[in-house]
């Protein structure tokens, strides 16, 4: 395995987590809802999917849990921003604090035991390719999961009338709502399947990416899915795009380090979040694009008038 | 209301009456900086407490607080320690030594240890460990094993501790192959499993053969068994993490430090003092020497045995720092203080130490 | 049966005023269960957490130790949360404030006087004012989504505090251990009554915080149009205010506070700069300022409220062998029923049943 294609592998896998939480936020943020608890959803698929993998000894069991976890917490967020109309920046902030909480107690009897991994695909001659080999046919399932996601988002989004629906919910939810459209149940919906996703980001990173527990083992990962979002200006396809480049950026300052240049670690470190800042200046300076593709009424609460 | 309240003096008294019945026996009491469950760092600490619970039995009685952070907290966390009864407190991380001179201070009749650190009082007492020289060791077996004549380090923060660690793996690796190569990264964290993880996986890309750490979660070790390659673990025997993988691992066992200091406090002989112990003190164990053929196992075996002898100090000349000036004349040993502050690199390593 | 909001007429005043207790006491059921749920008595559970840390002087003084920097904190949040500028970033603001302040007696250790506390809070108000202007100065400018810039830029400050205190400004005479010079003693903010405690006068500052932010807000133009702006930028806008200002103005107060807590916490709780300076007071202080309804007099009940989560945690551990994580727990639940009863501030609640609902419709 050559240098070129071993980074790359890495690089993937650093990207994967991203993308997932990404994807199912994305849909969140199209259906007019803001949940800034991604963080705090990943978390507790993180610690759920390590959990249920630890006492079965099958990662796909894990994974299920993490998915389920994900979603069942975003019930929470669900329940106080769309039924009691709370403030969803807020109860947004709390799913991530209460989030972060109580995964380490959850958690705190796994911390140093040694995970169940996913294993990796392994198909025979095509796995061994030269150089595409490994990233094409030997990865593990959830990156195969992040690409269909992918896929499957964006068909849903723009080829059916599922996902015309929820763009329309999400672009004014008061006609929504004169054509009969449930705009509460739609958001559900939405709000659920982001957190599925984000549990299944979650699962990536105690499954995959390290098979450990250790608390806020997320470190800023929900946080950087949601800038993806905003820096792909609600598009499936730039969010794939974007999840790579952060992905390489986290990845790179590390080999940066390996190479023996001279500038201070913590410098490196925090590249990623530097790159976040500066992308998302250069996007949202553009007001025009950013007003085209925001769902009109991202953020806004709905209480239907009977 | 009314039951509310008998229930809350019941509770309380309860308490009291719990400290009036531990009174004959020695409480002491432990600070940890992570979780018990690290299998590193505090792992290995926690370990020496149980050590010391089964070896004086009902003589002792042992409290902890863990995951204390560094700073404001840990003064409030010892002090609460001392004010609980506690006559005898490990305060287990570099950073507490500040707070820990503080509440010595209020505290004049607890004895206080503080681990890695180096002010003492009349009252507190430091010790320290000579992990440097289980990483010779290991660097013998790294230049025997590598087939490319390069090591991946990873590390956790430049200070003496780790870089003495990397000094003296260079030289025993130089001791086999003398164009023997280091490459470092700094995760900046000391129990971070992904950083690790990530740090791992960019060495093991860059092609290095063997990794050892100086970050205290097992996540290299998985790393290197999924890839593998060579490791070496890092506090406790990490061989379940990595049965194929593991060659020998640096075990903390402070258990026997700190049976004896319990015992000195329940005699009346304790003083404070600063110990910087090693091999030869069994304060540094290797874990069994593993998947190596079997004439490196046994000049792992001899190197190991000439350091706990003393026949054999890791900085020992003729040795040059990194920018080619001499550092140890041939024969010259390093004094404790240099060692304890080091803050160079020896010729070979391939990193610039972070100023 | 389903639940459904019928908006009040009227905001209720009586709900103004309880749903913080409410929050309050949804928030012990919910430990009592939990504790129930772990296996511990949730009575002798509880008590440890909220009674016992208050049985003892100097337990006190470790209270108003920790309520201090989250009280500073969360009185500048109320400001920008009231105005609809969401600052999620005053950790690192309270961060920068600690490096800023310490430049004093860690580069000029020799400087020493009266005058020289004074010029550190400053230096650590302009420091965390300063790092808080960059999201503001993005949103003004390019309308950056202030969140996340905030958000990230506390990644940033967490390592660039590490770099300095590993590098530059590390005690030369310290073995390379990653920590400053202690402070000089004209540096070290003084203990309030120092024979009983450590509490320090960092506690005195919050209070005087937020009185003089109450004040603005309640009395001065400043804070009407704080909360007219926060509420509708359209009316804001018609009544001339500029939201732009507002928002250079709120990030600004903010960021002093949180860098006042920081340097604060510093020279008062430490006594030097190490590489972790805050256990997340930043993000905890959110808390406080929901908890304490954006008011800052509320704030300063608030404050001391989460502060005692924090030692009831530590006590439970000792007392009980209850994870210390319990507290983390608390602290989000806590703001989960603190939105949630906001609810019944605006709306009525209504139960309806099928039967109920059918006759409506007929009706």
């Amino acid at each position: 395995m050559g240098m070129f294609e071993a980074i790359l592998l890495t690089v993937a896998t650093a990207a994967t987590p991203l993308l997932i939480a990404a994807m199912g936020e994305l849909v969140v943020e199209r259906s007019g809802v803001l949940n800034l608890g991604v963080e705090g959803m990943m978390i507790m698929g993180a610690v759920a999917g390590f959990g249920v993998a630890q006492l079965t000894g099958s990662a796909w069991l894990g994974m299920f849990a993490a998915i389920l976890a994900g979603a069942a917490f975003s019930l929470l967020f669900g329940f106080l921003t769309l039924t009691l109309v709370t403030n969803q920046v807020a109860t947004g902030l709390a799913l991530t604090l209460l989030g972060l909480g109580a995964s380490a107690m959850i958690g705190e009897s796994f911390v140093g035991l040694p995970g169940v991994r996913m294993q990796s695909l392994n198909i025979p001659v095509l796995t061994d390719l030269p150089v595409v080999g490994k990233f094409l046919f030997g990865q593990d399932p959830i990156f195969y999961m992040s690409i269909l996601l992918t896929i499957g988002v964006t068909w849903f989004l723009f080829r059916t009338r599922a996902g015309l629906t929820l763009r329309a919910v999400g672009d004014n939810h008061t006609s929504a709502h004169a054509l009969g459209v449930r705009v509460i149940r739609v958001r559900y919906l939405a709000v659920m399947f982001g957190g599925a996703c984000a549990g299944l980001a979650g699962a990536q990173l105690s499954l995959v990416y390290v098979p450990q527990w250790v608390e806020n083992m997320t470190s800023g990962r929900g946080w950087i899915a949601l800038a993806l979002v905003v820096f792909a200006s609600w598009r499936p396809w730039r969010i794939l795009a974007g999840a790579y480049l952060f992905g390489a950026v986290t990845i790179g300052q590390l080999h940066a380090q390996a190479l023996g240049i001279g500038i201070p670690s913590q410098f490196m470190s925090s590249l990623p979040y530097l790159a976040t800042i500066i992308v998302l200046v250069l996007i949202s300076r553009n007001k025009r694009l950013t007003l085209m593709n925001t769902p009109t009424s991202l953020g806004k609460p709905f209480v239907p008038d009977r | 209301m009314k039951k509310l309240l008998m229930a809350l003096s019941m509770a309380a008294s309860f308490a009291v009456a719990g400290a009036a019945h531990a009174e004959d026996k020695l409480k002491v009491g432990f600070i940890y900086i992570g979780p018990p469950g690290d299998f590193g760092w505090t792992y290995q600490h926690d370990q020496g407490r149980k050590e010391m619970e089964r070896a004086l039995g009902d003589k002792v009685e042992t409290t902890f607080l863990e995951s204390v952070p560094e700073g404001a907290d840990a003064e409030r966390s010892i002090e609460r320690l001392a004010r609980a009864g506690n006559k005898l407190i490990f305060t287990t991380s570099f950073g507490y030594m500040d707070a820990t001179i503080k509440v010595a201070q209020k505290f004049p009749n607890v004895k206080f240890e503080h681990a890695t650190g180096y002010k003492t009082a009349d009252n507190v007492a430091v010790y320290n460990s000579r992990f440097y020289e289980g990483r010779y060791v290991q660097g013998v077996i790294a230049a025997k094993l590598s087939k490319v004549g390069v090591a991946g380090y990873i590390g956790s923060f430049p200070i003496p501790e780790v870089v003495q660690g990397i000094n003296s793996f260079m030289l025993g690796a130089q001791s086999v192959n003398p164009n023997f190569k280091v490459k470092v990264i700094w995760a900046n964290a000391w129990f971070d499993p992904g950083k690790e993880a990530d740090a791992a996986k960019a060495l093991v890309d860059q092609g290095v053969d063997i990794i050892t750490q100086h970050t205290d979660s097992t996540a290299p070790m998985q790393v290197a068994a999924e890839r593998k390659i060579k490791a070496f673990g890092q506090a406790s025997d990490m061989i379940k993490f990595g049965p194929e993988t593991q060659l020998t691992a640096i075990v903390d066992n402070w258990g026997p430090y700190y049976i004896e200091r319990a015992k000195a406090v329940i005699d009346g002989t304790w003083k404070t003092h600063n110990v910087f112990h090693g091999m030869h003190e069994n304060l540094v164990v290797m874990a069994p020497y593993t998947n190596m053929p079997d004439d490196v196992k046994k000049l792992a075996e001899e190197t190991q045995a000439k350091i706990t002898s003393g026949a054999l100090k890791p900085f020992t000349g003729p040795v040059k720092k990194q920018d080619g000036s001499e550092w140890l004349k041939a024969g010259e040993t390093a004094d404790d203080k240099t060692i304890l502050g080091m803050n160079f690199y020896v010729a070979g390593v391939d990193d610039k130490l972070p100023k | 049966m389903r639940v459904e909001l019928v908006r009040r007429q009227q905001h209720s005043a009586l709900f103004s005023a309880l749903s913080p207790f409410i929050a309050l006491f949804l928030t012990l059921i919910a430990g009592a269960i939990l504790f129930a749920l772990l296996g511990k008595n949730p009575v002798s559970a509880l008590y440890s957490y909220f009674v016992e840390p208050l049985t003892e002087i100097w337990s006190w003084h470790e209270l108003l130790v920790k309520a201090a920097p989250l009280i500073l904190i969360a009185v500048g949040l109320s400001v920008c949360f009231l105005s609809n500028n969401w600052n999620i970033g005053a950790e690192g603001q309270l961060i920068m404030g600690g490096i800023a302040g310490s430049i004093l007696p860690v580069v000029f250790p020799d400087f020493q006087g009266w005058y020289v506390l004074p010029m550190m809070l400053l230096l650590g108000m302009a420091g965390g004012m300063a790092y808080a202007t960059i999201p503001a100065f993005l949103k003004v400018r390019f309308n950056t989504n202030e969140i996340l810039t905030s958000l990230m830029l506390v990644y940033v400050a967490q390592l660039f505090l590490d770099w300095i205190v590993r590098g530059p400004w590390r005690n030369p005479q310290g073995f390379n251990f990653p920590e400053t010079v202690q402070f000089n003693s004209s540096a070290i903010l003084p203990e309030i009554w120092a024979s009983s405690g450590r509490a320090h006068w960092g506690f005195v500052l919050a209070i005087v915080a937020a009185l003089l932010v109450w004040f603005m807000l309640s009395r001065t133009l400043n804070g009407f149009e704080i909360k007219v702006l926060g509420r509708s930028a359209r009316a804001g806008r018609f009544a001339g205010f500029s939201a732009g200002r507002l928002t250079f103005f709120a990030f600004l107060v903010s960021g002093a506070l949180a860098g006042l807590a920081g340097i604060a916490e510093v020279s008062g709780a430490v006594g030097q700069l190490r590489t972790t300076i805050s256990p997340g007071y930043g993000f905890t202080a959110i808390i406080v300022a929901f908890l304490g309804r954006l008011n800052p007099l509320g704030i300063v009940a608030a404050g001391l409220v989460l502060a005692l989560s924090y030692l009831g945690g530590e006590a439970a551990q000792v007392s009980l062998g209850i994870s210390e994580k319990s507290a983390r727990i608390f602290q989000g639940i806590i703001l989960f029923f603190v939105l949630a009863s906001d609810t019944l501030i605006y709306y009525r609640i209504r139960f309806v049943t099928r039967h109920s609902d059918a006759a409506a419709k007929g009706a």
